[in-house]
């Protein structure tokens, strides 16, 4: 075994990859970049090398850099992570060359599946299910037609070096693969640097399903059941699950002999993913094998109670699996999210900056359900323009898979974030949706689920209740203790506070009673009386304990006279009144929220690259008005409603801030 | 007997009808509630107790004898808030619109005067039409009277105007003479002289709004001091306000039970100051994990934003906080951030709140507009004030302490007790550059001696420790044990005494 491996990543991959290194006994190299001199994963590596400046190209990507790491701490093996170089050929090989090893695929294998076209062919030599589909070079928009016709519709053009979802078309007539072709071959020469691209069958309503394979170098390879990642928001995954739920045990076994012979055939000895497109019919057909961990493979730990990265490290040492396919077994049901610093409200736009606030959910087992959450940051700690936006993935673990999403929604509830715009309420939404509760999924759920974008959900039923009761609470507690205030005057009976309130949740008045009760209270709503108990104190930002006979938590942040509760994706304000106070508040007037509609607000602070429309041009919903510099990144800000441009108060160049009117609509 | 019992009943019923249901539903109509109504949600549920509630004026003039009200357009009286008393008095603008007439301007001197003699917090709350035209020198002796009870309560016990409607002419003065006014937003404004008397003395159009709302005062003109969306946001405000303040100036302050481990350690502090000295962060991000459950009533928040001024508690009572904010202007002190201050350390001094101070500054602004502007005199009140101060004085410097802002912040010199710096702080008269352009003038064309002089310059001066080194810093501290450390310092300075010479009063460079 390692004395001493280094981790090529940085981020949760590298902390988590460093948890199980320690546990194993083998000390640890970070390497970092200049963003990255007080990230986590340095902090809790025994030693770390920088390697240079902050963009991955110049740090990250850098072999020579990592190699040179490696020699000068005595390294003896590299742990690629996931992303930047751990599906690299030349990587592999650098290192072999070197004499360090690598810890993930032979060189062959991952050349062999590293290419989309050729790893179709291998699949298919192997016997694995694939796409019906032209695998050969496509030179003309008219062969694309004709291969197109002889598939049947619709088909899908692809670009072969492209991953994710770039560069990627579905066709329904033979006009539409010309004119498809045509483009998918421009853009995958000008995104990948390699025009080829194929053409097979495209699976309507498909399924993300994955199966997760480990090989070692003597020729052994198993299979650790499937993972359903069918929860995509522009082909990123959002939430992956493990087991799946169309599979049943007999296409299971199918799909896990199908990616294990693949495996062999290609020589593969280490841990990898087969991933496949399966329809609602339970038929599935090969996509690609990735040659690395996955970001979802904690879902998989969970269930097989199998650590892949000790599995990992311990066949890149040349050890011998020491499992047999007969000794996995698929133990209850994981869900994860990713936790994501991107603001859902505004398209997703992402969101860098400080973390003011980060306190994840406490992790560990009670009662057979489990919470895990991997992450590489810290309260304090910054989310860099430079790399991936991802804070976290939060696991949860219990026998059904109804338990684990009731895990997961309450686990998503009590990880507070502040500081920048993040994913929660979104996944929260997702958490509540009956059709992913039936486990109805496809690819499309989120584009058909969310058509409109995400807004914030106003609570209702029992969700509302709950926060009903949780406000009243904090303001009993509150309450009671403003009663022990210094200074006050000598009443025969101590200053008392009427307990029938009213509860403005939404702007809705709710009245409420607040009685003791034997631990805690007992708050009473419409002749409902439900009990109270919580040890959460002002000040924390978020409220856990019991509300009738659910353990609940809840986000709590303080508004002037109030607070901004969340809780089960729902976010609202919260007004705690005396009676006569609801009274006289309900005469205030509706405060005029200005209406912005009928302006364009810069989402982000950015640069204004150019202005698209003209004052008095009349624009359709979706036209493109403007171009915004953020993060590097240009955004495309559209219209959202029909109308004409009465005034433009920007100008190309223009640094704005956040919610800056960028123009004005009649 | 019991018909003089039914009288009483109906005198009073006639008199909490003010100026009767048509102009109260007029006034709600207007958003706003009425007198009697804010008087209810200021004050402890029951607790009021009215005086004067049947006085009417005594004018004869213009027909006046045949229009009078019970009350005369202001209800006064006392009651409690969270069980401590509280005066207060608000104009009814339902009765002649709320305008000041004698017996009006008495009712409100009786008040002021049993505030000042019970040693509690009074409160004005104010919807008026100014003084009532037709009594003519008798409402302005009137105000007269009132201005001048604003001034001899003043530093003795807290007085508070929430200005909830118009408050022109004579009325606006009171509220400039107290410690704090308060508006609520689109619903009032303030001003000497009106619209159109504006238009014709200068030809200038505006509105009452522009002339005078909150939106104008809170940011521009720093008359108001902070401003909320409505009569019961703004009246529920006060309240947690006056749970901050001391009674008067010799009870001390408040104190409440705190649900906060004043030990608490915060290790996300020690990545507050970013490695870049020229990357600005967020000051109130430290205010709010230091005080006792991130609560914090910020005072002017809108205005000079440079600088943060607020109520917070630590252990339970109250602390007065003084802040340069990095975030604008990187916290440089200018005119109107020094007259912020100012004021903000002088109500703190008297009415014997402790002082924390967090300094980041890096100098005072540069430039003609603010030395024709008076900066020098500006800088010299918050100078001023923290050396006049015999609170407890805590301060914790964060980063820059350059120059004269180094002194004026409360520093050892101008009577700080406990000073600490974190690790990241720079003690120096102003910033590496601009130090060894100066001293060394001779090497300016030769950039690497500059650059090698710089890092000097930097590596000797840029730290706490040359401050440290002479005891001008008492201790050098981690960011993340801030809390502990004030906790202790201000337990410690509760018993603080300072003796001054008799004066009848000091001469602040107003």
């Amino acid at each position: 075994m390692f004395d001493k491996i280094l981790i090529a990543n940085r981020g949760e991959i590298a902390c988590r990859i460093i948890k199980t290194a320690r546990r194993m006994g083998i000390k640890t190299v970070a390497v970092y970049s200049e963003a990255d001199r007080d990230a986590l994963h340095v902090e809790m590596a025994d030693e770390a090398v920088p390697i240079g400046p902050a963009p991955a190209a110049e740090s990250y990507l850098v072999i020579d850099k990592i190699i040179d790491a490696c020699l000068k701490t005595g390294a003896q093996a590299v742990h690629p992570g996931y992303g930047f170089l751990s599906e690299r050929e030349a990587f592999a090989k650098a290192l072999a060359a070197a004499g360090i090893v690598f810890i993930g695929p032979n060189p062959h294998a991952i050349a062999a599946m590293g290419d989309k076209i050729e790893s179709k062919k291998a699949a298919s030599a192997a016997g694995v299910s694939t796409v019906p589909g032209y695998l050969g070079v496509i030179e003309t928009p008219a062969h694309a037609v004709k291969i197109a016709d002889d598939i049947g519709y619709p088909v899908m053009i692809k670009a072969s070096a492209g991953g994710g979802g770039k560069g990627m078309r579905i066709a329904y007539s033979s006009d539409e693969v010309a004119e498809g072709f045509a483009r998918a071959t421009s853009e995958a020469a000008n995104s990948f640097g390699d025009d080829r691209v194929f053409v097979e069958k495209f699976i309507t309503d498909p399924r993300h399903i994955e199966i997760q394979v480990l090989g070692d170098k003597h020729g052994n390879v198993i299979y650790l059941g499937e993972r359903e990642c069918s929860i995509q928001r522009r082909n990123q995954k959002v939430i992956e699950e493990a087991p799946s739920p169309l599979l049943d045990e007999a296409t299971r076994r199918i799909m896990g002999e199908q990616a294990v012979a693949l495996a062999k055939a290609v020589g593969y000895d280490s841990a990898g993913t087969v991933e496949f497109v399966a329809g609602q019919d339970r038929s599935f057909f090969f996509l690609e094998m990735n040659t690395r961990l996955q970001v979802e493979h904690p879902v998989t730990e969970m269930i097989t109670g199998i650590d892949l990265v000790e599995e990992m490290i311990r066949v890149a040492a040349g050890e011998k699996l020491r499992l047999t396919q007969a000794d996995v077994k698929l133990n209850g049901w994981a869900v994860e999210s990713r936790i994501y610093a991107e603001d859902p409200v505004r398209g997703f736009l992402p969101s860098t900056g400080r973390l003011v606030t980060y306190r994840p959910p406490q992790e560990g087992e009670t009662g057979g359900v489990s919470v895990r959450n991997d992450t590489g940051v810290f309260e304090g700690g910054e989310i860099s323009i430079y790399y991936d936006p991802m804070i976290a993935k939060l696991v949860t673990h219990a026998p059904t898979r109804s338990e684990a999403i009731a895990a997961q929604a309450e686990a998503l509830d009590a990880f507070a974030i502040e500081g920048i715009r993040h994913n929660i309420p979104f996944l929260s939404a997702i958490m509540q949706n009956s059709r992913w509760r039936e486990g109805a999924l496809s690819t499309g759920f989120i584009a058909e689920e969310f058509a409109d974008g995400f807004k914030t959900i106003q609570p209702e039923g029992d969700v509302a209740i709950r926060m009903i009761a949780v406000a009243a609470a904090i303001d009993h507690l509150q309450n009671e203790r403003k009663r022990a205030i210094s200074g006050q005057m000598r009443t025969p009976a101590a200053l008392a506070f009427e307990r029938d309130r009213v509860v403005m949740l939404a702007r809705e008045p709710h009245p409420v009673r607040v009685d003791d009760a034997d631990e805690g209270i007992a708050v009473v709503i419409d002749d409902t009386i439900l009990p109270v108990v919580s040890r959460w104190v002002p000040g924390q930002p978020v409220w856990t304990g019991r509300v009738g006979d659910h353990s609940i938590a809840v986000q709590v942040r303080p508004l002037p006279n109030g607070f901004l509760l969340s809780h089960a994706g729902a976010v609202s304000e919260a007004r705690v009144y005396t009676r006569r106070e609801a009274e006289l508040a309900s005469l205030m007037p509706e405060k005029q929220v200005a209406d912005t509609g009928k302006v364009l607000l810069c989402p982000m602070p950015g640069l204004v690259k150019a202005i698209l429309v003209k004052v008095g041009q009349e624009v359709k919903v979706g036209e493109p008005l403007c171009m915004v510099e953020a993060m590097k990144m240009e955004n495309v800000l559209r219209a959202e409603r029909d109308g004409t441009i009465a005034k433009i108060n920007a100008k190309e160049g223009d640094s704005l801030a956040v919610d800056a009117v960028i123009m004005e609509f009649s | 007997m019991k018909d003089m019992l039914e009288r009483l009943e109906d005198r009073r019923a006639e008199a909490r009808l003010g100026g009767g249901e048509a102009r109260i539903a007029a006034q709600h109509g207007r958003g706003k509630l009425t007198a009697r109504e804010r008087i209810e949600l200021l004050l402890d549920h029951g607790s009021f107790e009215e005086f004067d509630m049947f006085v009417e004026h005594r004018s004869t003039d213009f027909g006046m004898e045949k229009s009078k009200i019970p009350g005369d357009g202001v209800v006064t009286g006392w009651g409690t808030v969270n069980g401590r008393t509280v005066f207060v008095f608000a104009k009814d603008f339902t009765v002649f619109g709320g305008s000041l007439s004698e017996a009006h301007a008495n009712k409100i001197m009786k008040i002021q005067d049993m505030a000042l003699r019970m040693r509690a917090p009074i409160v004005g709350l104010f919807d008026a039409g100014g003084a009532r035209i037709q009594e003519g020198v008798a409402a302005l002796g009137g105000y007269g009277e009132v201005f001048k009870r604003n001034v001899i309560a003043s530093g003795v016990i807290p007085q508070i105007s929430v200005i909830m409607g118009p408050c022109a002419g004579g009325d606006v003065y009171s509220p400039a003479m107290t410690d704090f006014i308060f508006m609520v937003r689109d619903r009032s404004y303030m001003f000497v002289t009106g619209p159109e008397v504006v238009r014709t003395v200068t030809n200038e159009t505006v509105t009452s709004e522009e002339l005078g709302g909150a939106r104008v005062h809170t940011t521009k003109s720093s008359v108001a001091d902070g401003a909320f969306d409505n009569d019961v946001e703004a009246l529920l405000q006060v309240r947690r306000l006056i749970d901050f303040l001391p009674a008067n100036n010799l009870e001390g302050v408040p104190e409440l039970p705190s649900f906060d481990d004043p030990g608490r350690v915060d290790a996300s502090l020690d990545t507050l100051v970013p490695d870049n000295p020229n990357k600005p962060y967020d000051m109130k991000e430290l205010i709010l994990k230091i005080v006792d459950e991130g609560d914090f009533f910020e005072i002017q928040e809108a205005f000079a934003r440079n600088i943060i001024t607020g109520f917070c508690r630590v252990e339970g009572r109250t602390v007065g906080i003084v802040a340069n904010q990095p975030m604008v202007l990187a916290g440089v002190l200018d005119s109107d951030a020094s007259r912020k201050a100012a004021r903000f350390i002088r109500f703190c001094d008297a009415f014997n709140i402790p002082i924390v101070t967090f300094e980041d500054v890096p100098g005072f602004l540069p430039g003609t507009a603010q030395e024709y502007g008076g900066l020098i005199k500006h800088g010299a009140k918050l100078l001023f004030a923290y050396a006049e101060a015999t609170v407890p004085l805590v301060t914790i410097i964060t980063r820059k302490a350059f120059g004269g802002a180094y002194d004026v912040m409360a520093s050892k010199h101008v009577g700080g007790d406990v000073n600490y710096a974190w690790p990241t702080a720079q003690i120096a008269v102003m910033g590496a550059k601009g130090a060894v352009e100066i001293i060394f003038r001779a090497d300016i064309g030769d950039a690497d001696k500059i650059a090698a002089r710089t890092k000097e310059y930097e590596d000797r001066f840029m730290s706490p420790f040359v401050a440290a080194e002479r005891g001008y810093i008492d201790e050098v501290i981690m960011p993340h044990s801030t809390r502990r450390r004030i906790a202790r310092a201000l337990a410690m300075l509760r018993t603080k005494e300072v003796e001054r010479p008799w004066k009848k009063h000091d001469n602040i460079p107003l």
